[in-house]
C-alpha cells in the first residue's frame, strides 16, 4: 500500500491530501467526529506549509506519509520551506480574536489540541512534522 | 464549495454547500465582507451541506462576529452536523456564536 502523497504547494492540493487521509483512515473503525479531527489536523499542518513555509510556491512541494502500529497513527510531513519555530508560538485567545476581528492564528491550536504528540524537527533544509493519535 | 443566499425581508440566509478550508474560504469572506450584507438584521447560516470547515473558514467567521454584533446584526447557525459543530467545539467558539439545531429555532432566536 502507498501510503505516501507529494503535492505541489498550492491551496488546491489541501482537498486531494484531505481525501488521501481520508482514504487510508477508512481502513480503521473510526467515528466521523475522530476520523474528521485527524484529517483536520494533517490538513491544518499542510495548509501552515503550503502558505506560510513555502508561500504558495507551486515549484515547491510538501510530502505526506501514514503508518500505523500498535493503534497509534503516525503522520509525518516534510518540505524544505521557512521552518516553523515553535518557541515563537502563542495560544490564542479566541474572544480577543473576535475583539480585533482577526483571521489566522488557530490552526495550531486545533492540531494541538485534537492530536496526542506533535513534533517540529529541522536537518539542513529539511523541516519534518510528526504528528501522533492513539486510536486504540 | 458553493455559496447561495435567500432574502427574507430583513434576514439574509447563507447557504453552505461543501468544505470550508485555507483555498475555497476565500469567497465566504468575499461574501461576508460586501457592504449590502450589514443591511440586514439578520444572517443565517444554514450549514446542511457543510461537510468540513478548518480553521481558515472558522477565521472568516471569528474576523466578522464582531463588526456584526457591534451593528446588530445576529448570525446564527443552524443545521450543523456533529462533525462539523465539533471543530468549533475544540476552540470553544460554540460558546461565542449561536449555533441552533434548525430554521424554525434560529427564525424564532433571530426574532427575540
Amino acid at each position: 500500500m502507498n501510503n505516501t502523497i507529494t503535492v505541489s504547494c498550492t491551496k488546491k492540493n489541501l482537498k486531494p491530501i484531505r481525501d488521501f487521509v481520508t482514504d487510508y483512515l477508512a481502513g480503521f473503525t473510526l467515528s466521523d467526529i475522530l476520523m474528521n479531527q485527524i484529517v483536520l489536523a494533517v490538513d491544518e499542518i499542510c495548509a501552515n506549509l503550503i502558505i506560510h513555509a513555502n508561500q504558495e510556491d507551486p515549484s515547491k512541494s510538501i510530502s505526506l506519509n501514514v503508518s500505523e502500529k500498535s493503534g497509534m497513527l503516525r503522520f509525518e510531513i516534510t518540505d524544505n520551506g521557512v521552518a516553523f519555530r515553535r518557541s515563537e508560538y502563542k495560544e490564542p485567545n479566541i474572544e480577543e480574536h473576535v475583539r480585533i476581528g482577526k483571521k489566522g492564528g488557530v490552526g495550531i491550536a486545533l492540531v494541538n489540541r485534537i492530536m496526542d504528540k506533535v513534533e517540529f524537527e529541522t536537518a539542513g533544509n529539511k523541516n519534518t512534522c510528526l504528528l501522533y493519535k492513539k486510536i486504540k | 464549495m458553493k455559496i447561495t443566499h435567500e432574502i427574507k425581508d430583513t434576514t439574509i440566509i447563507i447557504t453552505l454547500d461543501g468544505e470550508l478550508d485555507a483555498s475555497s474560504s476565500v469567497i465566504l469572506d468575499e461574501e461576508l465582507s460586501d457592504p449590502e450584507i450589514m443591511t440586514y438584521s439578520k444572517i443565517l447560516v444554514d450549514c446542511e451541506s457543510l461537510n468540513y470547515i478548518s480553521s481558515a473558514g472558522l477565521g472568516v467567521f471569528i474576523s466578522h462576529l464582531q463588526r456584526f454584533e457591534d451593528a446588530q446584526i445576529k448570525l446564527i447557525f443552524y443545521n450543523m452536523q456533529d462533525k462539523v459543530r465539533n471543530v468549533f467545539e475544540i476552540l470553544g467558539l460554540d460558546l461565542l456564536m449561536t449555533i441552533v439545531s434548525d430554521y424554525e429555532e434560529a427564525m424564532t432566536i433571530a426574532d427575540e
